[in-house]
């Protein structure tokens, strides 16, 4: 099989852009024609105020840099040519890649000589005819860059969503099949012009687009759709409120079509569900061209949005009335935001320096929050508030000791420098974020890198940054695989920093048997947040890292002598014998039913007022490190005061997520015909029940423990009819998300310094994902399965799992290997209809998703398919088509022998 | 589609067929092997360069005072004995593939001794004899055909990286120079009979660009192709070219020549270098090679890393499945070579592998 054909581009780094990328910014403020300030710029010659311009639009999130210099009183060539290489050599603008933007091909020609990177052509178009279109094509090609191409030909500019599609379709074709371009490097541009401008004919400009890029995108493989979102809206100038609402929803609508990439202002995009109702409505009705006197009825409210509302009440106490050193203390202990930066100002004032109040009476008040939760007097929610406190206490500093600084060139001192991420192919990041803010809090200096970090991105920062230490992180089993190899790459690039490991997967075992032994400095696992400060202090200590690492290292040379001398230890039986001791399907005594409802059932904004009721509480506790089981740790003599607490917040945070939609909730259910072969399940065409010809097959994994007789070694593959018994059955498969819409208000509460908020969403989106699944899987029994129609079981006994069938998610105990959910995603065809997507190891996006199979068998049950042997991996090698060696890297976590 | 023939498709069959049966390898440093021959300026005017101008050229040319010491690509033309009996010590060493001695030899370079006007001459030369090397040693042990790489270097100067620190924004050479150059150096590499072109040593990755430009250009008018390899320069353990790419930003930057391999070499040892053929084996659609420098130079601006040394490390190479191509680049003598050649003999080519998450 060969590569997947992603399009690649680059700057000094990759960008690789796969079906799982969502849509790609293209930075549009680098435009002479699109932005007045940048024009102004290049015409006064302030090139190094134009590299700030661009410097902005990466900061900001930029994936592509749009240049535009097509200026009548500009020399474009030799204007693209300096800017080029005045960006060239910032190496903050230069890692992402250009898109040349000119209606001239001298331009073009000029920037492309410029780029070492696989930059971006826009535009060609069939404007002059076949013969030059292909000519420049080429060229473009020669050059090493994928193209843009407009819907313009001889005729002129299409406007129709037929004319669109017949002049990309025809263009497509040349591209393709004449100058052999490789289609996943072209993108059409199908024309994004102005709506609701007052003139009929325009009114249905936007869904002429949406049509075309759906239609586009469905019949001409690999290609790419992108257009300069802000002409959508050109009627509205002057109204940004409007503007940016009409962006918002032509985008909502575009990128459902298939829209995935755009010259867009990243930084100034409200999101879709945020937008007032009112004004979306209307917005929706001009987009979608719903009703004649649509643009009327936008103008007609139009101009309430020019100003905007703000502002909130506060409670005041007594404690208000203390000196200010101690209000900055009882803030912080209690994690109350409310007056801090008033405070702090005040406390500046009163202090010579403003570094003196953060080693002062804000270090003061976090030795005691340290202390107590050290103690175990604190808990991890109350941290993670006090934590808001001082970064917002901070935040209102650093101007002024940046200010200090640079009269002084003082500069503060801190425990140590720890570099953060999680590991490439991971997206789990929520005890990551807890590990940074519990360092933070303890006057670490934390760069956290976020998630999906590729191994020597995490190295480069940390030499970069002079790291005392590296941390990773990661959820999946893969991710253990992806720290052994950053453990090896830090030993062979001459690393000496101590390396922490974290994360649900990790454990004492792994880090000693498969990190420890790869990277001559300390590696130390790290069990859970509230060790990590400890851990990391102890590391940083002149007097106390020798005693511990050598406790440590120990610690995990005797975990390898007994890894050694585990010996067989449980015995395992051979493969066939276990198979031979298999759960019998026994199609005489049972007659599996028949789904009412075959094939794909999607449903695309379950309510979350729904979900309220399944949400299980005890796992959200255990996020905040507060063990015990819900509801009775409410009551609980230790942590049942901070759990009523966080439970209080979290009920109201729930409230507010349901009442305002910051999230959506999507889910895809498929029950189709199936068959066991072996430990194989063939799954079959809903329709017209051709059992003939898998459309997949599902490989599953065999317990082999040595079991008494009676007791089988399970599969789940048991639990479906075998092929050939003549008993029909069935297996469904299912994917949920409830994390559509998140990222903005994780931004939001980021961006406002409050930690505590942006965990407590990702931990609730996670929550309701679950209670989704669980909401779904009821469904399925009454409803679209229908085999248990009389079914009414409470919260507490659905958790308990008092139900006829079982729904294993692969990666988890009963079908331990990742790599087969892409199978059940095509399935399911997830990407499309429940918006999650998988990485590159097989972490969903959004990370509040679940997805798994269902079986109905009525003695279906779950299980721990443990460690198996050699003779099994080979065989489940040869079911999925793998080497030996590739089954041993998914299956590492099961291997019952060191593959080595 | 509109790809054209190869020039010579049945020697291009063959090396695809050698390709697909074992890991190949290319020679080692011509720079180190000549600086054992100790020439003094007159050895490297030899006969035809003796009076300080060039003998067999009509006109006088200005400048020829200058010392050609050190232009080792003039040797193919002063001392071809001498450049002869290095490739045959690579090849008696075991190398399948001979790299030309042709560095410096376009204009952009061979200006620093201005010479610019022996540029067609010195890569038709220096191809010339490579082949006549590979030639002889095929005809002795004829089981095995030997290719020649007509090596197009870096030049002296680079396209995206200003000279000037407080001028970011200046160059002092463009893509079109680099490009005529380019496209001279190769016309002449390929008459003089290279198998495979081979763009190397790339500090910046818009000079290579500008190489891949003109190579195009040239195929196009001639009507056929012949492969193209490309290997860049990871700088240092910043895992960066000089010119700032990461090395799959490399890989991504050429692909569109549809070379038939990619890797790295030069400035890096083998046990530096692994890192970054990693990333090329995971994300390259084409082969892989390697030809690193005999470890980092010492204090003295050595390279000491022993035959011994060197080949084990490259021999985890071959293991790990990443290689198709391997050899050496600076200090490293036919003995690394003959080390290297018998350390990747047992194990199989890299195979254009998927990857693992495209394999579900």
């Amino acid at each position: 099989m060969s590569h997947a054909r992603h399009t690649r581009l680059s700057g000094l780094e990759p960008l690789v852009i796969t079906p799982e990328t969502n849509f790609v910014n293209v930075g549009e403020r680098c435009n002479v024609t699109g932005s007045a300030a940048f024009k102004k710029l290049i015409k006064e010659d302030r090139y190094e105020d134009a590299v700030e311009v661009a410097r902005q639009q990466v900061a900001n999130g930029a994936q592509v840099l749009d240049v535009n210099m097509d200026e009548g009183l500009i020399d474009a060539e030799a204007a693209m040519t300096r800017f080029l290489n005045l960006i060239a050599a910032e190496p903050d603008i230069a890692r992402v890649p250009v898109m040349v933007d000119s209606s001239k091909w001298s331009v073009i020609e000029a920037g492309l000589k410029c780029l070492q990177g696989k930059g971006i052509v826009n535009s060609i178009s069939l404007k002059e005819g076949e013969d030059a279109f292909l000519a420049q094509a080429r060229k473009v090609r020669r050059y090493g860059a994928a193209v843009v191409v407009m819907a313009f030909d001889e005729q002129g500019q299409a406007d129709t969503a037929r004319r669109k599609v017949e002049i990309c379709t025809r263009a497509y074709r040349l591209l393709v099949d004449r100058v052999g371009f490789p289609p996943e490097d072209i993108v059409f541009d199908p024309n994004i012009f102005a709506i609701a401008t007052g003139i009929e004919e325009h009114d249905n400009y936007a869904v002429d687009f949406i049509e075309a890029t759906r239609e586009l995108r469905a019949t001409l493989p690999h290609c790419h759709v992108s257009g300069g979102v802000s002409n959508v809206s050109f009627a509205f100038r002057g109204n940004n409120v409007v503007r940016e609402a009409i962006h918002s929803v032509f985008l909502f609508h575009a990128i459902r079509a298939g829209m995935d990439m755009g010259i867009v202002n990243a930084g100034a995009l409200p999101i879709y569900d945020d937008l007032d109702a009112d004004l979306r409505e209307r917005v929706e009705d001009v987009v979608l061209n719903r009703r004649r006197d649509a643009t009327e009825r936008l103008l007609a409210i139009a101009d309430r949005y020019k100003a905007r509302k703000g502002a909130t009440a506060a409670e005041d106490d007594a404690w208000r009335a203390l000196p200010v050193d101690k209000r900055l203390q009882h803030a912080l202990i209690h994690g109350i935001d409310q007056h801090v930066e008033a405070d702090t100002e005040e406390a500046r004032q009163a202090c010579t320096r403003p570094l003196d109040v953060i080693e002062g009476p804000l270090m003061a008040g976090m030795n005691v929050v340290g202390d107590l939760f050290g103690a175990g007097k604190m808990f991890l929610p109350q941290v993670v508030k006090s934590a808001r406190v001082m970064k917002r206490a901070v935040a209102h500093l650093v101007p002024y000791i940046e200010e200090e600084k640079a009269r002084s060139g003082d500069t503060a001192k801190n425990n140590g420098r720890i570099v953060l991420a999680t590991v490439k192919g991971d997206v789990h990041d929520i005890g990551k974020n807890i590990v940074g803010v519990v360092l933070r809090c303890n006057n670490f200096e934390v760069i956290d890198l976020g998630v999906m970090v590729p191994a020597q991105r995490i190295l480069d920062a940390a030499r970069a940054e002079n790291a005392d230490m590296i941390g990773l992180s990661g959820l999946i089993t893969p991710s253990l695989d992806e720290m052994q190899h950053i453990a090896k790459e830090m030993q062979r690039q001459g690393f000496t920093c101590p390396l922490l490991i974290g994360g649900a997967t990790t454990s004492r075992a792994h880090t000693a048997l498969k990190l420890e032994p790869h990277y001559k400095a300390p590696v130390a696992w790290v069990k859970d947040a509230s060790r990590a400060v400890g851990v990391a202090q102890t590391l940083v200590s002149r007097d106390l890292a020798a005693d511990y690492v050598s406790k440590m290292r120990a610690e995990y040379a005797e975990i390898r002598e007994r890894h050694k001398d585990r010996g067989p230890g449980k015995r395992l039986v051979p493969l066939a014998q276990a198979r031979a001791q298999r759960f019998r399907f026994d199609g005489a005594a049972y007659q599996p039913p028949q789904p009412a409802a075959p094939g794909i059932t999607t449903f695309d904004d379950w309510p979350l007022a729904d979900l309220v009721p399944y949400v299980d509480w005890t796992p959200f506790f255990q996020t905040w490190e507060l063990a015990g089981r819900f509801p009775a740790i409410l009551d609980d003599p230790l942590v049942g005061a901070q759990a009523r607490e966080l439970h209080r917040d979290a009920q109201a945070m729930l409230a507010r997520i349901v009442a305002e939609r910051w999230l959506t909730a999507k889910a895809v259910v498929g029950l189709w015909p199936a068959a066991s072969v072996g430990d194989d399940v063939e799954v079959y065409a809903a329709e017209g029940d051709d059992r003939g010809n898998p459309v997949a097959v599902l490989n599953f994994l065999r317990q082999q423990a040595d079991k008494p007789p009676g007791r089988p070694d399970f599969c789940l593959a048991d639990f479906v009819a075998p092929k050939g018994s003549g008993v029909r059955d069935w297996i469904g498969a299912f994917a949920v998300t409830a994390g559509i819409g998140i990222d903005a208000h994780v931004a939001r509460f980021e961006a406002a310094h409050d930690d505590y908020n942006a965990i407590l969403l990702k931990a609730l989106a996670d929550r309701l994902a679950e209670a989704l699944a669980e909401a779904l899987h009821a469904k399925v029994r009454r409803d679209l399965w229908g085999y248990a129609t009389d079914e009414s079981l409470d919260n507490e006994a659905l958790i308990d799992e008092k139900y006829r069938g079982i729904r294993p998610a692969p990666g988890y105990p009963a079908c331990p290997e990742h790599s087969e959910k892409a199978k059940l995603f095509e399935l399911l065809d997830a990407p499309r209809r429940a918006g999650v997507t998988l990485t590159e190891s097989f972490a969903m996006l959004p990370t509040a998703a679940v997805s798994g199979y269902y079986f109905s068998h009525p003695e279906s049950q779950y299980f721990v398919v443990g460690r198996v042997t050699r003779e099994q991996v080979e065989d489940y090698a040869r079911r999925k088509g793998w080497s030996l060696h590739e089954a041993e890297r998914w299956l590492a976590p099961v291997l019952d022998y060191d593959p080595e | 589609m509109n790809t054209l023939p190869w020039k010579d498709p049945a020697r291009v069959a063959a090396l695809e067929g050698a390709m697909a049966r074992r890991i190949l390898v290319i020679d080692g440093a011509m720079g180190t092997m000549l600086q054992q021959y100790r020439l003094d300026e007159s050895g490297y005017r030899g006969e035809r360069f003796r009076d300080g101008h060039d003998a067999s050229h009509g006109h006088a040319h200005h400048g020829h005072a200058c010392d050609l010491k050190g232009n080792n690509d003039l040797l193919s033309i002063t001392q071809p004995d001498i450049v002869r009996a290095v490739h045959r010590a690579y090849l008696e060493a075991g190398a399948d593939l001979i790299e030309t001695n042709t560095f410096n030899s376009t204009t952009i370079s061979q200006a620093d001794y201005h010479l610019e006007h022996l540029v067609p001459e010195l890569n038709r030369e220096g191809a010339r004899i490579a082949r006549l090397e590979c030639d002889a040693m095929t005809a002795r042990t004829p089981d095995r055909l030997r290719f020649v790489l007509g090596v197009l270097g870096p030049t002296s100067r680079t396209a995206s990286i200003s000279p000037d620190v407080n001028n970011p924004g200046f160059r002092n050479v463009t893509f079109d120079e680099l490009a005529a150059s380019y496209r001279e150096a190769a016309e002449a590499l390929v008459e003089g009979g290279s198998d495979v072109i081979m763009v190397e040593t790339i500090f910046d990755v818009l000079n290579a660009k500008a190489a891949i430009f003109a190579l195009e250009e040239m195929f196009d008018e001639r009507g056929w192709r012949v492969p193209v390899m490309i290997s860049g320069t990871i700088t240092d353990l910043s895992g960066r070219t000089l010119s700032g790419q990461t090395a799959e930003a490399f890989y991504t930057s050429v692909a569109h020549a549809r070379p038939l391999a990619i890797g790295l070499n030069c400035a890096l040892g083998a046990t530096e270098l692994r890192a970054y053929v990693d990333v090329l084996a995971e994300v390259a659609d084409c082969a892989v090679s390697a030809h690193p420098n005999a470890g980092l130079p010492n204090a003295f601006g050595e390279y000491d890393e022993s035959p011994e040394q060197m080949a084990a490390t490259l021999r985890d190479f071959a293991a790990a499945g990443l290689l198709n191509l391997v050899g050496g680049c600076c200090g490293t003598t036919p003995a690394h070579i003959a080390a290297i050649a018998e350390a990747v003999a047992a194990f199989p080519p890299r195979s254009a592998r998927a990857r693992i998450a495209d394999a579900a």
